[in-house]
């Protein structure tokens, strides 16, 4: 079945149910087993000195606190576009839509997208019009990428239509803005659950799926990951677009960080070790990425007081 | 991008290699009449000189262990022996880095295997049994089983350090004492373990370690003054064993070959039955007897399970075993290489279509690359015979009775496995296949509480749990011949 039948629009909650309850399950000890092992993997020398950089520059840097201010966002794009110590720059910076324009101006000329949260993030309970408000005003006001999050309500009561069609109604109102869905795994509550909510995100539209806002615990999970890594390795095996993944909240260390790289390693492979398909959705992991990267030029620990808090 | 992984070789300077090894006998190292050497299967390097036991040395062992039997371990309170094996799980424990250097250097498997599965349970097998020791007027075979008396056994290369702990830990907890004789090509860390016992004050002769060929395990099980054989190896050997020890008194547990059913159905969790065909056959090299060597997967779902079982084989990472990324380490011996390529020839000549995953091997050493053989069918000589190395072959069926049907169809039964999200499938396919162990949506789990073992000509007895206790307690079934 390729996916671009699937692509028309699902008729029912009942075809949607039948084709995500179609796909295979996941056994949870075994995917636990699977991410355990992968997380095992020794990375040394040249081989951690690549994966150092390769995550720094997969970094979505973010701030998202009722507390963050313009002059909060203008420190973040300093840092985003020049970490320091030789670094390369993150991928993007990831704030609230308000201040979308000082972030825009903060990147400006350098590459670094900027990226919005939108649709009553992070909860996502507000009526659709007032979500797809959110997102053009984030989109009007120049973000180049979306994340938004999935209602998780209907989601677990298992109306998967209304799901899609409001997945499907903020990818149009996205423009050219790429569109990342937020799954919350951590109010998913099984594997099965991620896995169904990839496919449906996957077939709604989604350029990314991602694990979840950092608001709930727990976020990113190395199981949760892995789940999601297949699931859009199977998309495009079977012949869908390549969608991206990233996982947020909870990676702070440059260790958490290897191993979300090794799992991409050697579950979607080789093209997904790329910022366009796989970014970290962090803000303190940064500082320890740059910590290690100082550690293996210099041979010494220089310590987090040399590292700025932006 | 590409992500090679650099190098991440454990250190070998945790393990104290000695230039040769005695005996151990009576609690001391001991000469014996010839010496033989242990190599490095990864790279043909000798590692040490190891003494051959011959009929005398076999001879001072068993009188050693019938003293120590008849003088102290016999007559010692369960709570005692208990406090003996405790202490050994421990030291087990805190030298398990030396150990599992010591093995991968010795047997070729991967460091994370010997690491993250041979030591540890190792040590687990220890613990649970020194637990058993002041407890077996509760295990249901009487208020106060009587031990056996000497205990040779016999135990083979694929696991050298757990299957002497299988073997050791409830021969000692139920008040035996034991001569154990380590395969010929991995004798090290059963040495090591001697040193152990040394450590641990265990009384002389308790444990005794002759090292040497099939002549020296030959000695062992034809000595008279032995009570109970066990015996983990092959199916040949074991028959012979079995031969051997028929109305001598003595009495005898054998854990032999296999030729295992793992049984995927179409509504299986694709990802995790994958990862569990991968390591029910290319775990340890394919050197477990309980090895998953038979791929039964519904044909309505073949071609997907065989792609994406093929994409993950291509991920396997072989090479140095002392690398902590290796998943596939060295084939054990030159002699079990050639038999592996001898029966994947057979399987060529045959008809059946081979893939292997595009794995460099080593220049040295003994290699053989993970292998797959599709359009098999059960008559071809890779669906019936034990190979013992990476090497899968794959059959199709259609309903749950033709995969009872075939799974069973075979002269072994020590193991299967079920891949299902139905759980009623799984208790009913679980309650027809004949076999010892059957894993549901896993394989190749082990646990020292659960009893292992095999139904036809993968042997009898059990080894683990309450089960285990049994072929080392003198009460009913002791599994006399």
């Amino acid at each position: 079945m390729s996916h671009n039948g699937l692509m028309t629009p699902f008729q029912s909650d009942a075809s949607l149910r039948r084709f995500l309850h179609g796909l295979p399950g996941v056994d949870e000890v075994g995917a636990r087993a699977r991410a355990d092992v992968l997380a095992s993997r020794s990375i040394k020398t040249d081989s951690k000195r690549q994966a150092i950089d390769l995550a720094i520059s997969m970094i979505d840097l973010t701030t998202l606190e009722g507390q963050d201010t313009p002059g909060k966002v203008r420190a973040l794009c300093a840092k985003a576009r020049q970490p320091g110590y030789g670094a390369p720059p993150v991928a993007a910076v990831c704030i609230y839509p308000d201040l979308v324009p000082i972030a825009v101006e903060g990147v400006a000329g350098t590459g670094i997208k900027v990226a919005s949260v939108a649709t009553a993030f992070p909860s996502g309970r507000a009526a659709l019009d007032v979500k797809l408000a959110d997102v053009k005003s984030a989109v009007a006001a120049g973000a180049d990428e979306v994340d938004m999050v999935i209602d998780r309500g209907a989601f677990l009561s298992g109306r998967y239509l209304p799901v899609y069609e409001e997945i499907v109604a903020v990818k149009a109102s996205c423009a050219d803005a790429h569109l990342k869905v937020i799954l919350e795994t951590g109010e998913l509550g099984t594997l099965d659950n991620v896995r169904r909510a990839s496919w449906l995100a996957m077939l709604a539209g989604a350029d990314f799926i991602k694990t979840s806002t950092g608001k709930i615990a727990p976020a990113a999970t190395l199981p949760v990951t892995l789940v999601m890594l297949e699931a859009v390795r199977d998309f495009a095996a079977d012949g869908g677009r390549r969608i991206g993944v990233k996982p947020a909240g909870g990676i702070r260390t440059e260790k958490d960080a290897v191993r979300y790289l090794v799992l991409v390693n050697e579950t979607a492979g080789e093209p997904w070790l790329d910022p366009a398909l796989f970014r970290l959705g962090a803000s303190s992991l940064l500082n320890d990425l740059l910590m290690q990267r100082v550690r293996m030029e210099t041979g010494r620990y220089s310590g987090p007081d040399y590292m700025t808090v932006d | 991008m590409r992500f090679e992984y650099a190098p991440a070789p454990e250190s070998r300077s945790v393990v104290t290699l000695r230039d040769s090894y005695g005996l151990f006998i009576g609690g001391e190292f001991v000469g014996g009449s010839s010496v033989f050497k242990t190599i490095s299967p990864a790279t043909e390097e000798v590692l040490a000189e190891v003494t051959h036991g011959g009929p005398e040395d076999v001879d001072r062992a068993v009188a050693a262990a019938r003293q120590a039997y008849e003088r102290v371990w016999s007559v010692m309170p369960g709570r005692d022996r208990g406090k003996y094996l405790f202490r050994i799980a421990r030291l087990i424990q805190e030298r398990s880095r030396e150990l599992a250097v010591l093995e991968t250097l010795d047997n070729g498997k991967p460091i994370r295997e010997s690491r993250d599965v041979d030591v540890p349970l190792t040590a687990a097998h220890f613990f649970y049994h020194a637990g058993w020791a002041d407890k077996l007027g509760y295990a249901g075979f009487g208020p106060s089983p009587r031990p056996l008396g000497v205990v040779g056994q016999v135990i083979p290369w694929n696991f050298p350090l757990l299957m002497l702990a299988w073997k050791v830990a409830p021969a000692l907890a139920c008040g035996n004492t034991v001569v154990l004789k380590p395969a010929e090509t991995t004798p090290l860390t059963a040495l090591l373990f001697g040193e152990i016992c040394q450590q641990a004050d265990l009384p002389p002769g308790v444990v005794n370690i002759v090292t040497g060929d099939g002549s020296t395990g030959h000695a062992l099980v034809a000595h008279p003054g032995i009570d109970k054989v066990a015996f983990t190896g092959s199916t040949e050997v074991g028959r012979e064993i079995a031969r051997m020890c028929a109305v001598s008194g003595k009495r005898l547990t054998l854990e032999l070959g296999g030729k295992a059913a793992n049984v995927v159905f179409d509504d299986a969790p694709v990802d995790q039955a994958v990862e569990g065909i991968v390591n029910g056959i290319f775990f340890n090299q394919g050197h477990v007897c309980c090895a998953g060597s038979r791929l039964l997967v519904q044909e309505s779902v073949a071609d997907e399970v065989l792609e994406a079982l093929k994409r993950r084989m291509a991920t396997l990472r072989l090479g140095d075993p002392l690398d902590k990324n290796t998943d596939v380490g060295a084939i054990n011996s030159r002699a079990q290489l050639d038999k592996i390529t001898d029966l994947v020839a057979a399987g060529d000549a045959e008809g059946a279509q081979r893939w292997a995953a595009p794995c460099p091997l080593p220049e040295r050493g003994f290699w053989f690359p993970p292998t797959v053989f599709t359009e098999v069918s059960q008559a071809h000589r890779i669906a019936k015979e034990e190979i013992f190395g990476p090497v899968l072959s794959v059959l199709t069926f259609r309903t749950p009775a033709e995969a009872v049907e075939k799974a069973n169809n075979t002269p072994y039964g020590l193991s299967a496995g079920v891949w299902t999200e139905k759980g009623s499938l799984i208790l009913w396919m679980a309650s027809r296949l004949r076999a010892g162990v059957v894993w549901a949506n896993t394989f190749n789990r082990f646990d020292p509480a659960s009893p292992f073992g095999g139904y036809k000509e993968s042997g009898f007895g059990r080894e683990g749990g309450r089960h285990g206790l049994e072929a080392y307690l003198d009460g009913p079934g002791g599994g006399d011949v």
